[in-house]
């Protein structure tokens, strides 16, 4: 992968703690231009605080933190215009319509405009880029859960940001929905180069859009890499399965190479239906995270 | 491109869409037409009374001091409302992503509430004319005090519920810290009766606040000078009640962007979710 020198986002030994409780115990983490990051991890992990800490809307306890070059904490208003948030969960302007209220927020970006990139995007594309063209003049209160969340990424990409963070944006997604979602995320950074920092409980999700995936827990990074990379840091048995004489077996092994070179040796063609099934980043992240979990006792509390 | 400028123009406009909004639903239209039956109502009822020891019918000396009260009462329940629910649901968030969105989207609150007064008025002042004689004795003078008192009522009284509406800590609190003191405070300030007729001390504490000016300074634009013997001092005091308005809207411009600066930096999805988790178990 290609990197800028200077890393979009660089975070070193981020805690934040909310009265005794520790909730980030030194997060560590770079993020290169152009990069699509998900970062996972269980509820409660710290996800959605350290997506806010890096928009600059929440103050961090201790350690340092670039984004665009400056601290979010202290970042002016022309740094803003190069972010874009998408956030859990908005109910706001139920009276507005969609082409209304991205106009509106649209124009914000105007002054920031230049010959190389136009801001904001114009509303009829944007409508048409997130499928709600057929809705736009309608009233916000009359959407459903998904077709608002669109209007979220709408506004959060408006600006045409440099960077664009998005916490659990597929949520209420149906599965085609989501489909279009995705297909929209590899545009983004595809066509525009926009840094993408995305959170997900969907861990199908993370696999198909990012670059690299940074598992949260207890804390701090357990693990960062591709799903690939990731599926190496666990030492995992995968289960070959197959069929002979109409009879169906499984079989756990740490080479399976090797295992399958040895049965077709053996059998040859009574071996049909041979399937191998590597780890999948689900069994990868359940692992992970149980191995850094808190003890019991303090899980419960 | 100016960024501030522009973002003070979208500001105006956002206030003008949330306006015409705010006309066009029906809950809104009912509360206008709610207080408008109130106050038709009670000035109906004692339509042919005259007040103690005067030739003046009740109605001419209620309308203004009722006028003055409920813009006094609006501004600040409005905007106090108005911003606590707007944190809550993530408008105010919203503006905070975008750049100047802050800025905008008070210049927005500001328009919105100032041009909420107008139907409110328009919906007592009109059938209050057709229905009553003898409501306006200062002719234009009259009416122009009307605009300035008005104005300088509005800016004196609208930073309180900005204020009360970015400190309250969810929206359920606005009844126990904005409604309650406001409405105990209208109470106080002679809009319902003669002010002389309570304790000195009250008396005191409701001269320190603007709401008493403003019915005041109605009443000294609709009633004949005569009428200013009902007054404290036998005066409209206009040159007080000038002043007490100015210092408050003075106090107002400095204090008001401080604390919503201040709420505006703590502002977050968690936060704005916790609000929310709140509001929900208060419900239960």
């Amino acid at each position: 992968m290609l990197h800028s020198p200077e890393p979009v986002i660089s975070v070193r030994d981020l805690r934040m703690r909310y009265g005794t409780h520790e909730v980030l115990e030194g997060v560590e983490f770079e993020i290169g231009r152009g990069e699509v990051i998900c970062l996972l991890g269980p509820n409660g992990a710290g996800k959605t605080t350290t997506i806010e800490i890096l928009e600059g809307f929440r103050m961090r306890s201790a350690g340092e933190v670039q984004v665009l070059g400056e601290d979010p904490a202290r970042a002016g208003e022309d740094w803003r215009a190069r972010t874009g948030v998408v956030l859990q969960s908005w109910r706001d302007h139920p009276r507005w319509t969609p082409r209304r209220l991205l106009s509106q927020l649209g124009g914000y970006y105007a002054p920031y405009s230049t010959p190389e990139v136009e801001r904001p995007v114009a509303v009829d594309a944007l409508l048409e880029m997130v499928g709600l063209d057929r809705l736009a003049d309608q009233k916000i209160v009359t959407l459903s859960g998904g077709q608002r969340r669109r209007l979220d990424v709408a506004i959060g990409i408006v600006g045409r940001p440099e960077l664009l963070f998005l916490d659990e944006p597929t949520a209420g997604f149906d599965p085609e929905a989501r489909r279009e979602f995705h297909h929209l995320v590899h545009r983004l950074s595809d066509l525009e180069g926009t840094t993408i920092l995305l959170t997900t409980h969907d861990l199908d999700e993370a696999e198909k859009l990012a670059d690299r995936i940074l598992i949260l827990a207890d804390g701090t990074i357990v693990a960062a890499g591709s799903a690939d990379q990731l599926a190496r840091q666990v030492a995992r048995d995968a289960e070959v399965r197959w069929s002979r004489d109409g009879e169906s077996f499984v079989h756990s092994t740490a080479d399976a190479t090797q295992f399958v070179r040895d049965l077709l040796n053996q059998h040859g063609d009574e071996v049909t239906d041979l399937e191998v099934r590597r780890a999948s980043l689900e069994d990868i992240y359940i692992d992970l995270v149980h191995a850094h979990e808190r003890p019991v006792a303090e899980a419960i509390r | 491109m100016n960024a501030t400028r522009n973002a003070i123009r979208l500001g105006l406009q956002r206030g003008w869409t949330e306006f015409v909004q705010s006309v066009r639903s029906p809950q809104d239209q009912g509360f206008y037409l709610f207080t408008a039956l109130t106050v038709l109502g009670y000035l109906l009822i004692r339509r042919n009374d005259r007040v103690e020891g005067t030739d003046l019918l009740v109605p001419s000396v209620a309308l203004p001091s009722i006028l003055g009260g409920l813009i006094a009462f609006g501004v600040v329940i409005g905007p106090a409302y108005g911003l606590a629910m707007e944190r809550e649901d993530g408008t105010l968030l919203r503006h905070k992503a975008v750049p100047h969105g802050l800025r905008g989207y008070f210049t927005g609150q500001l328009t919105l509430q100032s041009l909420g007064i107008v139907p409110q008025l328009l919906v007592i002042l009109v059938p209050s004319f057709l229905l009553f004689d003898d409501l306006m004795s200062g002719g234009a003078g009259g009416w122009l005090t009307v605009v300035w008192v008005l104005v300088l009522g509005t800016l004196a009284m609208m930073p309180l519920g900005m204020i009360i509406g970015a400190l309250v800590p969810n929206m359920q609190k606005v009844g126990t810290w904005g409604m309650l003191p406001i409405l105990v405070l209208t109470g106080i300030s002679g809009i319902f009766y003669p002010i002389q007729q309570l304790w000195g001390w009250v008396q005191v504490v409701a001269q320190i606040f603007p709401t008493y000016w403003i019915g005041l300074g109605m009443r000294s634009a609709f009633l004949p000078d005569s009428a200013a013997a009902l007054e404290i001092g036998d005066s409209w005091r206009t040159p007080q009640t000038a002043l007490v308005l100015t210092a408050w809207a003075i106090a107002g411009i400095i204090v008001t962007p401080l604390v919503l600066r201040r709420m505006a930096r703590r502002q977050s999805g968690s936060q704005m979710e916790a609000a929310r988790e709140t509001a929900a178990q208060w419900v239960r």
